[in-house]
C-alpha cells in the first residue's frame, strides 16, 4: 500500500480535527449553564371568562327518620328490610307488649264494673227522687211529718252525689283504658312518611333502651349533596347557581343540579365553606347515601378582559407577574390579577394589554439577563 | 523550522486520532462523574429553590421535612403568619412513595401544596414546561417530566385518582425522585390514610372495646370512630419573609415564641448537602479520585508506548546530532496534543451523554476548565517518563537494531 502524500495526510487530520472542534464549541455553548433557555410564548388575548368553583361532598338525605321505641322494651317483630319502600302510616314492626294486653283487659273489666255502678246509682237516684216527690205531696196535705220529708230529700241528694261519683268513676276507667290503648298503639313502629328503609339496626328479640334507633328511613326524593368548598377562591358561591355533579361510582357521567343554599356557618377547622346542592333529577338507581361526589359550580361569565394562563405566572422577590418579551429581551411585568377559571386562565386587571407576548413555559427559572430561545415546545418535555 | 511533533503526528495520524478518542472517552467518564456529584448537590438546591421558601418551620427538634419526618398541626401556619416579618406562610407535606399509573408505578415525591394563587404561595412549582397549574382543590396533579407521565394521564395515589394537568422540569427530591404536586387536603389524606382493610380492622377493634360501646350510649362509638379518621397534620410550614427582614431574626422569633424548630436557607442547604447526601458524595469523590489516577496511568502508558514505538527514529535523530531539547519538546508537544484532543472528545461525549442519565448530571464550566488543566498536567508528567527513556537511548541502536 502506498502511503498518502504528506499534504493529503494533513488534510485528513484536519478533516477529523475541525469538525471535532466545531462540535466542541457548539456543545460548550449550547448545553449546560451557558446555553440559552428554551421558552414558549403565549399571546395575551381579551376573552370572556367563565369562572367556576370546584368542591367535593357526600350524598346525604335531607330527611332521615330514625324510628324506635319511646320506652325501654324488647323488639317483638320487624316486618321490613333494608331497601323496602314504605308508605306513611305503615306498621313496620312492634315492640313486645309484655303484660300490657292483660292490663288492657283488666281495665276493660273495670270499665264495665263502673258502667254497672253507674246503672246502680241511676236506679238509686230514680227511686230517691220518686220517694222525695211523694213525701213532699204527703207533707203538703199534712199526712206526713216534715222530718220524714227532709230525710227523703237528703236521700235524693245522696243518691245524686252517688250518681255523679259513678259517672266520674266511669270516665276515669274509660280514660285509663284509652291510655292503655294509646300505649299499646305506641308499641307499633309506624312510618312517619313515605320513604326507603336505609338501615335496620337491630333484630327482633333485642332489648332496647327508650329512644334508641331500630330503623332508619330516608326520603329518596330529598337526596342532596353536602358540598365543601375551600374558602380560598370560593367567592361568588350563592344559592341558585347551576352545578354539575359527578358521583365517584359514575365517573365521567355528570348530573345537573343547583345550589340550594350556602350554609351560614363555615367550617373553621378545615377552612371550607359548606353548601347544599340538589339534583335536578335524582339519578336512578339511587346513589347510596355517603357516596363521594365532585361538584362544579358555574359562575356567571365575566366581561371580556386580557387573559393569561396561570402557568405564565412567576414570582420575582415579592412581586407576582409575568416575563414579557419586549424587543427580543425579557422584562418582568408585575400584574394585578382578577378572577380565574378551572381551566387555569386568569384575568389581568392591570399590567398587560391584549396582544402582548409573555413567556408561558420555560425550561429553567428566568431572569432579566437570561438569553432565551423561543420554541414551540420545551425539548425533553412531553412527547 | 519544521515541527517535529506535527510531522510525527501526521506520519501516524490514524493511530494518534484513535488513541485520542480512547483517551477522550475516559476523560468523558471522569467529567460525567464530577457532573453526577454536582447534579446531586444541585438536586438538593433545586428542592429548596422550588419550594420558594425563606424559612422552613418543622416539628421541634427534627431535621424535617426532607431529611427527617416532621409533623405539625395544620393550623400552626395561622399563628406563624401573624409573626412580624412573615409575608406568607403555607402548609406543605412531602412524602416519597410509589405512584401508580395503569400497571406500572413510579417512585416519586408527592408534595401537598396549600390552596392559593400560583407563584405567590410557597410550595407551588415556580414554572412549568407544559399544561397549567392546579385550579381545583382536589384530584389534580402537576408532575415532573422525569416521572414519565403526560398531560391528561390518570394516576393513582393511595385510593384516589388524579388527572395530570401540568408538567414541570427539574422538580426533584434530594434523592432525584420526580415530584408530583397535589392539593394539600388530598396529600394529607394520602399521607395518613390507611388502606380500607386497616380502617375496617380499626373500626372493629374500637367497637370491641367495651369502653366505647356501652349500652344506653349509642352515639359514643360513632363519635370515637369519627375522631379516629381525621388528620390535621402537615410536615412543614413554608415561610416567605417580607422584604427588609433578616431570616435569622424572624427564625429566632418563631423558635422563641412558637417553640418550633426553624431552618433558614443556609441551614437547610447544610442539612441536605452536608447530611443527606454526604455519604453518596464521598462515594462519588472516591470514585472520581480513582478515575483520575487511572486516567493518569493510562495517559502515561500511551505516551510511553508511543515513544517506544519510535525509539529507532529517536536514535537516528540522536545519531544525526539533534539536540536533546528538540527531542524532549517533540515528545511533550505530542503528549499535550493528545491531551487536548482527549479533552475535546471527553467534553463532547460527556455533554452529549449527560441528558441520558437517569439522575441529573450537571456539567459546570469551571469543572471543565479545571479538568482541562488537570489533563495537561497529567500529560506533562506522563511525558517526563517517556522523555527520560528517549534521552537515554543509545544512538548506536539506530544502526545496531
Amino acid at each position: 500500500m502506498k502511503k498518502l502524500p504528506l499534504r493529503n495526510r494533513s488534510l485528513a487530520l484536519l478533516a477529523v480535527i475541525l469538525p471535532l472542534l466545531a462540535l466542541f464549541i457548539y456543545v460548550a455553548l449550547r448545553s449546560g449553564p451557558l446555553a440559552p433557555v428554551a421558552v414558549t410564548l403565549e399571546t395575551v388575548e381579551a376573552q370572556e371568562l367563565r369562572p367556576a368553583l370546584f368542591g367535593i361532598g357526600t350524598v346525604e338525605a335531607r330527611h332521615t327518620y330514625r324510628i324506635g321505641p319511646t320506652v325501654a322494651g324488647r323488639l317483638a317483630r320487624l316486618d321490613v328490610h333494608v331497601g323496602d319502600l314504605v308508605t306513611a302510616g305503615q306498621v313496620l314492626g312492634e315492640m313486645d307488649p309484655v303484660d300490657l294486653d292483660d292490663r288492657l283487659r283488666a281495665q276493660e273489666s273495670v270499665l264495665r264494673g263502673a258502667q254497672a255502678s253507674l246503672r246502680e246509682a241511676e236506679a238509686r237516684r230514680t227511686h230517691a227522687r220518686t220517694q222525695a216527690r211523694r213525701y213532699e205531696q204527703l207533707f203538703a196535705v199534712r199526712s206526713s211529718s216534715e222530718e220524714l220529708m227532709t230525710t227523703k230529700r237528703q236521700e235524693l241528694e245522696i243518691a245524686e252525689a252517688g250518681l255523679a261519683s259513678a259517672r266520674e268513676a266511669l270516665e276515669g276507667a274509660r280514660s285509663s283504658l284509652e291510655g292503655l290503648v294509646a300505649q299499646r298503639t305506641d308499641l307499633r313502629l309506624i312510618a312517619p312518611a313515605d320513604g326507603l328503609v336505609a338501615a335496620r339496626d337491630v333484630e327482633p328479640g333485642t332489648s332496647l333502651a327508650g329512644g334508641s334507633t331500630v330503623l332508619e328511613i330516608i326520603d329518596p326524593a330529598s337526596l342532596w349533596i353536602d358540598v365543601r368548598f375551600d374558602q380560598i377562591g370560593a367567592a361568588g358561591l350563592a344559592a341558585g347557581l347551576p352545578a354539575r355533579i359527578v358521583l365517584r361510582s359514575r365517573d365521567g357521567r355528570s348530573s345537573s343540579g343547583r345550589v340550594l343554599r350556602v350554609e351560614p356557618k363555615a367550617d373553621a377547622v378545615t377552612e371550607e365553606l359548606l353548601a347544599k346542592v340538589r339534583f335536578d333529577a335524582i339519578p336512578q338507581p339511587l346513589p347510596p347515601v355517603g357516596e363521594l361526589a365532585e361538584v362544579t359550580i358555574e359562575l356567571p361569565p365575566l366581561p371580556e378582559a386580557p387573559v393569561i394562563s396561570n402557568a405564565a405566572l412567576r414570582r420575582e422577590g415579592d412581586r407576582i407577574g409575568v416575563w414579557q418579551v419586549v424587543d427580543g429581551g425579557l422584562r418582568f411585568t408585575p400584574l394585578v390579577l382578577g378572577a380565574s377559571d378551572l381551566e387555569g386562565r386568569m384575568q389581568v386587571r392591570e399590567g398587560l394589554e391584549a396582544g402582548d407576548r409573555v413567556v408561558a413555559y420555560s425550561e429553567k427559572p428566568l431572569g432579566a439577563k437570561t438569553r432565551i430561545q423561543v420554541v414551540d415546545r420545551i425539548p425533553g418535555g412531553p412527547r | 523550522m519544521i515541527s517535529l511533533a506535527g510531522r510525527d503526528i501526521l506520519h501516524a495520524w490514524g493511530k494518534f486520532v484513535f488513541t485520542g478518542l480512547g483517551l477522550g472517552l475516559l476523560i468523558g467518564v471522569t467529567l460525567v462523574m464530577a457532573g453526577v456529584y454536582r447534579g446531586m448537590v444541585d438536586d438538593g438546591k433545586a428542592l429548596l429553590d422550588n419550594s420558594g421558601a425563606d424559612l422552613w418551620v418543622v416539628q421541634k427538634d427534627t431535621l424535617g421535612p426532607y431529611a427527617e419526618s416532621s409533623s405539625l398541626n395544620d393550623d400552626v401556619y395561622r399563628s406563624i403568619r401573624a409573626m412580624p416579618g412573615v409575608a406568607r406562610a403555607a402548609n406543605a407535606t412531602y412524602l416519597t412513595m410509589q405512584v401508580r399509573k395503569g400497571d406500572g408505578d413510579v417512585r416519586a415525591m408527592v408534595v401537598g401544596i396549600a390552596p392559593g394563587q400560583p407563584a405567590s404561595t410557597p410550595g407551588w412549582p415556580p414554572y412549568l414546561v407544559a399544561g397549567r397549574q392546579i385550579t381545583r382543590a382536589h384530584y389534580e396533579a402537576v408532575a415532573d417530566v422525569a416521572s414519565g407521565f403526560a398531560l391528561g394521564d390518570r394516576i393513582a395515589i393511595r385510593r384516589n385518582h388524579y388527572t395530570v394537568v401540568g408538567l414541570t422540569r427539574r422538580m426533584v427530591s434530594s434523592s432525584g425522585d420526580p415530584m408530583i404536586f397535589i392539593p394539600l387536603k388530598d396529600a394529607q389524606e394520602a399521607q395518613f390514610l390507611k388502606d380500607n382493610d386497616a380502617i375496617r380492622q380499626s373500626r372493629r377493634r374500637t367497637a370491641a372495646n367495651p369502653v366505647f360501646s356501652r349500652p344506653g350510649q349509642p352515639g359514643v362509638l360513632e363519635a370515637v370512630i369519627a375522631s379516629q379518621s381525621t388528620n390535621a397534620f402537615v410536615n412543614t410550614v413554608l415561610v416567605r419573609l417580607e422584604p427588609g427582614h433578616a431570616a435569622d431574626a424572624v427564625a429566632d422569633a418563631i423558635r422563641r415564641w412558637k417553640r418550633l424548630t426553624v431552618y433558614t436557607r443556609p441551614q437547610m442547604e447544610d442539612i441536605l448537602v452536608g447530611k443527606l447526601i454526604a455519604t453518596s458524595a464521598r462515594q462519588i469523590g472516591m470514585f472520581l479520585a480513582i478515575l483520575a489516577v487511572v486516567s493518569a496511568a493510562i495517559v502515561a502508558f500511551i505516551i510511553y508506548s508511543l515513544t517506544m514505538d519510535k525509539i529507532r527514529e529517536i536514535a537516528v535523530l540522536k545519531l544525526i546530532g539533534t539536540r536533546n531539547r528538540t527531542i524532549a519538546a517533540m515528545i511533550m508537544q505530542q503528549a499535550l496534543a493528545l491531551g487536548v484532543l482527549g479533552f475535546v472528545v471527553g467534553k463532547i461525549s460527556a455533554s452529549l451523554a449527560a441528558p441520558y442519565f437517569p439522575k441529573y448530571v450537571l456539567l459546570v464550566p469551571l469543572d471543565s476548565i479545571a479538568g482541562f488543566f488537570a489533563v495537561l498536567v497529567i500529560c506533562v508528567l506522563a511525558s517526563l517518563v517517556a522523555i527520560r527513556i528517549a534521552l537515554a537511548v543509545d544512538p548506536a541502536e539506530a544502526i545496531g537494531g
